[in-house]
This record gives C-alpha cells, sequence and structure tokens, in this order.
C-alpha cells in the first residue's frame, strides 16, 4: 500500500513541478509550486513510514475526535481571517484610499471581496459544518466515524482546497461565479474531498447502532447530498489549457445566469440554512437539557425545507432575460418557504419549554436562542424581499448585503460560536469555558456589531434604491450613481464600526478557547474517552 | 418533439404529481400515532452515548432492540 502510496505522491510531484515550468498564469505557477511542495513533503513522510512498525489501529469503542479538534480549531481561525477581510472591506467602501497603490493589484476591493465571501462561507461556516457534523453523526449513530483516516483527508483536503481558492482570488484566478469562484482544478479537488466526506458520513450511518437517524443527521445528509450536485453542476466548463487556470463555462446567457443562482441560492439554503439546522436539533437540545420541542414538527420541516427551497433561486433575477414565468415560480416558492422556515424557527425556540430560567444564567443558551431569532428574522426579510414589487427597490442595493449579514453573522455565525462554546470543554476534557464573562461579553459585542450593520444597511440600502428611482417632472433621473455613493458615506462607516465589534467578539472567544485548551488552570475533568495518537 | 418540449411535459405531469404525492404522504406519516413511541426514542438520541460508542451489548440505549432483531433473523 505504502509503496502505491509512494508512486502517486512521486507522479503527483512530477506534474505538479511541470505545471510550475509550463504555467501559463502566476495563480497557477504558485498553485503548481505549492501542489509540489506538498506532495514532496507527503513522499518523504511516507517514505520514512515504510518498514517501521505501524501504529496500533485505534479501538472501535472510543470516539474518532482528533479531527473535530482540528476543524473547531480551523473554524476559529478561519473565522478570525474572513472577520478581519470583511471589516478591512467594509473601511475600503468608506475610505478608497485603503485600496493602496503598492498593493495593486492583489490588495483591491474586487480581489478581496470573493476572499472574504469564500473565507466566511466556506471555511469558517464549511469547517464548521465538517467539524460539527463528525461530532455529531458519532454521537447519534453510537459508532466511532467509519473510515479511518479518510476523516483526516476530508479535513486536510478542504484546507488545501481553502487555501488554493484564496490564494487564487488574489493572483487573479476567477471564474467570476458568485460564491462558485474557484477554478476548475480547484473545483475537481473539491468534488473529491466532498465525495469522500460524504462517504465517511454515510458509512457512520449505515454502521449506526441506533434504530432511528436523528434528525440532525438527515439535515447534515442533505447538506453533503446537494452541496455536491449544485458544486458539480454549477462548475461545468472546460478548461483552456491543463496548464492554465482559465476555463471557459458550457453554458451560456440567461442559462448560465439560471444554473448559478440556482447555485447560489441553494447554497444559502442547503449551506447555510441545512447544514447549520443539523447543528440546531442536536446543540440546542443538548444545551437546554430537554428533547426538541415537537420530532414531528421536524420531520416536517426538514421535508418541507428540502422540497421547497430547490425552486427558490430565480428571485436573483427578477426583471432579467429570464422569463417571467421562471421569476414568478421563485417568488412564490421563496414566500412558501416563510412557513417550514418558522416551523423550524419556533420548533427550536420552544425546545427552551421549562427551560427558559436557563436564559439568565446561561450565556452559551443564550447565543442559541439569538441565533435562531436572527434565522426567523432573516427568514422572513428575504421571502419579503423576493417578492417583484420589492425587489424591484431593493435589488442591487446594500438593502440585500444588510440581509445577507443579518443572516449570516446573526444566524450561522452566532449558532457556531456557541457550538464552539460548547464543543470546546468537552473535547478537551474541560468543565466548561475558561471564562464565562468573556462569553458574555463576546454576546454583546456580535449582538451589537450584528445592529449596526444591519440598521445601517437597511437605511442606505432603501435610501440608496429611492434616490436611483427619483425622476423629475421631464421624466429625467435626478441624482447620479456618483450622489447615492457620497450620500452612503456615513452608513459605510457605521458598518465598518459594526464589523469591528463583531471581530472584537471572536477575538475574545478565540483568546477563551485558548485558555480553555492550554488550560491555564488545570483540567478539572478528566478525559474518560481519550484517544490515541491520530 | 423537441427534448426541452419532452422534459417539460413529464416534469409538468407525472413528475409533479409524483412529488406532490410523496410530500403529502412524508407529512401524513410524520403524523402517524403509530410512530408516536418511535418518534419519542428517536428524540431522545443527543442523550444517548455522549462519551463512547455504543457498546454491545448495550443495556441503556436502543441499539438493543437492533440486535436482538437481528438475532431473531438469524435464529429464524
Amino acid at each position: 500500500m505504502n509503496y502505491v502510496k509512494l508512486v502517486l505522491l512521486g507522479l503527483v510531484t512530477l506534474i505538479a513541478a511541470m505545471g510550475a515550468n509550463y504555467a501559463r498564469d502566476l495563480a497557477y505557477q504558485v498553485h503548481a509550486l505549492l501542489i509540489t511542495a506538498i506532495a514532496f513533503g507527503m513522499f518523504i513522510w511516507v517514505l520514512r513510514q515504510i518498514d517501521e512498525p505501524q501504529p496500533a489501529v485505534p479501538p472501535q469503542n472510543t470516539y474518532f475526535d482528533g479531527v473535530v479538534r482540528a476543524g473547531v480549531i480551523a473554524t476559529a481561525f478561519w473565522g478570525m481571517a474572513g472577520f478581519l477581510v470583511g471589516t478591512f472591506i467594509a473601511f475600503q467602501l468608506a475610505f478608497p484610499e485603503l485600496n493602496f497603490d503598492w498593493g495593486q493589484p492583489f490588495t483591491n476591493f474586487g480581489r478581496l471581496r470573493p476572499l472574504h465571501t469564500s473565507a466566511v462561507i466556506f471555511a469558517f461556516g464549511g469547517n464548521a459544518l465538517i467539524a460539527t457534523s463528525f461530532y455529531v453523526v458519532q454521537r447519534t449513530s453510537g459508532v466511532r466515524l467509519w473510515g479511518g483516516n479518510a476523516a483526516w483527508f476530508v479535513f486536510w483536503g478542504y484546507q488545501l482546497f481553502i487555501v488554493l481558492a484564496a490564494t487564487g482570488y488574489l493572483l487573479g484566478a476567477t471564474q467570476s461565479k458568485e460564491y462558485a469562484e474557484p477554478e476548475w482544478y480547484v473545483d475537481i479537488w473539491l468534488t473529491i474531498v466532498w465525495l469522500s466526506y460524504l462517504a465517511v458520513y454515510l458509512g457512520t450511518i449505515v454502521r449506526r447502532k441506533e434504530r432511528h437517524i436523528y434528525v440532525a443527521n438527515w439535515f447534515y445528509l442533505s447538506f453533503i447530498i446537494t452541496v455536491a450536485m449544485l458544486h458539480v453542476i454549477n462548475n461545468m466548463s472546460i478548461p483552456v489549457s491543463f496548464w492554465g487556470s482559465k476555463s471557459v463555462q458550457v453554458f451560456s446567457g440567461v442559462q448560465d445566469a439560471m444554473t448559478q443562482w440556482w447555485y447560489g441560492h441553494n447554497a444559502v439554503g442547503f449551506f447555510l440554512t441545512a447544514g447549520f439546522l443539523g447543528m440546531m436539533y442536536y446543540f440546542v437540545p443538548k444545551q437546554a437539557g430537554r428533547p426538541v420541542y415537537s420530532y414531528k414538527l421536524s420531520i416536517i420541516h426538514f421535508w418541507a425545507l428540502i422540497f421547497l427551497y430547490i425552486w427558490a433561486g430565480p428571485h436573483h433575477l427578477h426583471y432579467t432575460a429570464l422569463p417571467d414565468w421562471a421569476s414568478t415560480l421563485g417568488m412564490v416558492f421563496s414566500i412558501i418557504l416563510w412557513m417550514p422556515s418558522w416551523g423550524g424557527m419556533i420548533n427550536g425556540l420552544m425546545t427552551l419549554q421549562g427551560a427558559w430560567d436557563k436564559l439568565r444564567t446561561d450565556p452559551i443558551l443564550r447565543m442559541f436562542v439569538l441565533s435562531l431569532g436572527f434565522y426567523g428574522m432573516s427568514t422572513f426579510e428575504g421571502p419579503m424581499m423576493s417578492i417583484r414589487a420589492v425587489n424591484s427597490l431593493s435589488h442591487y442595493t446594500d438593502w440585500t448585503i444588510g440581509h445577507v449579514h443579518s443572516g449570516a453573522l446573526g444566524w450561522n455565525g452566532m449558532i457556531t460560536f456557541a457550538c464552539i462554546y460548547f464543543l470546546t470543554p468537552k473535547l478537551w476534557g474541560r468543565k466548561q469555558m475558561h471564562s464565562m464573562a468573556a462569553i458574555n461579553w463576546h454576546f454583546w459585542l456580535a449582538t451589537l456589531g450584528i445592529v449596526l450593520y444591519a440598521a445601517s444597511m437597511w437605511v442606505t440600502g432603501i435610501m440608496e434604491g429611492l434616490m436611483w428611482r427619483e425622476v423629475d417632472d421631464q421624466g429625467f433621473l435626478v441624482n447620479s450613481f456618483a450622489d447615492t455613493v457620497s450620500a452612503k458615506f456615513p452608513m459605510y462607516v457605521v458598518r465598518g464600526l459594526g464589523g469591528v465589534l463583531f471581530l472584537g467578539g471572536a477575538g475574545i472567544m478565540c483568546w477563551n478557547m485558548w485558555m480553555t485548551i492550554r488550560g491555564a488552570s488545570p483540567a478539572t475533568a478528566t478525559l474518560p474517552h481519550a484517544t490515541p495518537a491520530e | 418533439m423537441e427534448t426541452y418540449t419532452l422534459l417539460r411535459e413529464i416534469a409538468d405531469s407525472w413528475v409533479l404529481l409524483a412529488m406532490f404525492i410523496f410530500f403529502v404522504s412524508v407529512g401524513i406519516w410524520a403524523c402517524l400515532p403509530s410512530q408516536n413511541k418511535a418518534r419519542a426514542d428517536a428524540s431522545m438520541i443527543p442523550f444517548r452515548n455522549e462519551d463512547q460508542p455504543c457498546p454491545n451489548p448495550c443495556d441503556t440505549c436502543s441499539c438493543k432492540t437492533v440486535v436482538t432483531q437481528l438475532k431473531g433473523q438469524i435464529d429464524a
């Protein structure tokens, strides 16, 4: 087996080195060098392992938590990176001088913006999903993760995907599809990693010892399968050259646009909603110490959500070349979607029935409740904005940005922070987080940050929409585009400050995690399921 | 007939009907009173097997029933 690995790694090293030589663009060259270095390093590592005694196979009566620990740390790391870039580009919009001359073209807004979106959605959110799903699927199935080191391959393969995507954006490799910017070879790599993820996840569920598949696993599984499907179909493209990063899309025109927003909206629906609902259905009952309010409702929530979300994409293409029937379909399904979303929110909130008093003392539970509140708010705002008449005002304005961030910071961010606070002490065998007061500080800083962000974006978005459509009695437009830009300045500064608060809260969380893991005071609880070195 | 027209025809009739029936049946299944016990059992899953995998034989979790069932099948 080791010899096969050696041959494969040697081949990869050779081809990547050839790629670095023949590369037609800078991004491809840097990536080829990176892969050469990684493959060569792994080659040496495997070589040194040959004929060494093999480490014992870890027993099946422990959980595979090493990869979950790594995932929790990666989540915090990429979160900080993504929030930092986001805050910086927010100030770039307020103060264009921050597009430094010396950093061109690598650090201009256009290249940093996809870096921010991908870092927070796929790196921060994705790592949180992978780590929590591995944690949850083992506990709810009552078995160790299937596939041995395949879980480590998923983790490191995903980190490599993140690094390739992020450096690619800065160096100018992009296929210009929102939230799907990485070029063809990065897409192929992600497909391989994602299918391994699906295999590990399904393998564990198949071997489960519980009779039922707990509802959280349904949500996680639908997220994994749907993202695989969306990713493959939206990224169908033909590379111009094997030795270059540029590729040409298979679809064109309105078909391409529809495919892109079918992908884009379902990335929201399945990556940022279904996956995170999987977290909600496990961690909220755990933290509240009570089973989910209605299991019946959770089943209906699941099927209604996946049946409706998949149709909602066309609401991103109102008043375009897309046929009217398609955009009406998208709008109608978006509005119907309000029902399962609120059903899920109520189900989560009512889980606290009889435990509401815990909100006064437990800042982690408070974070879960706030995240559910933002889930409800943004799933009300979203259907409203998908109505054609509202969309004619809101589309292309900052209202959309505000909506996205109240969902992403409020719902995804808050529930991820709460899960990190739940998992960190458990995974490292501590009784609780190092500082409960710091969790409170994080809670309030993040909440205030989101409020500043969302409120300023509502104001500037609606103002901008109204200014764009204002006509005088002769029918001429009153405002030029630059007028709206200068009118938005104060709100942009407020938005940037909101970002600073949110980033500060996350910084406090990282300090708190560090102190918990390092153990400023010795660990109070022993680790009953200490895993051997993996 | 063009492929698009044909697929559209099928999607607008039989596929739509099949999906609708599936959706409604899932909704009904989710509310069946006969499944009450199963649902109550499933909702308690997060509170089992917290620290280590379900041991064999297992006294406290529902994997016990699975094992018994499997045994019954082998015996039969």
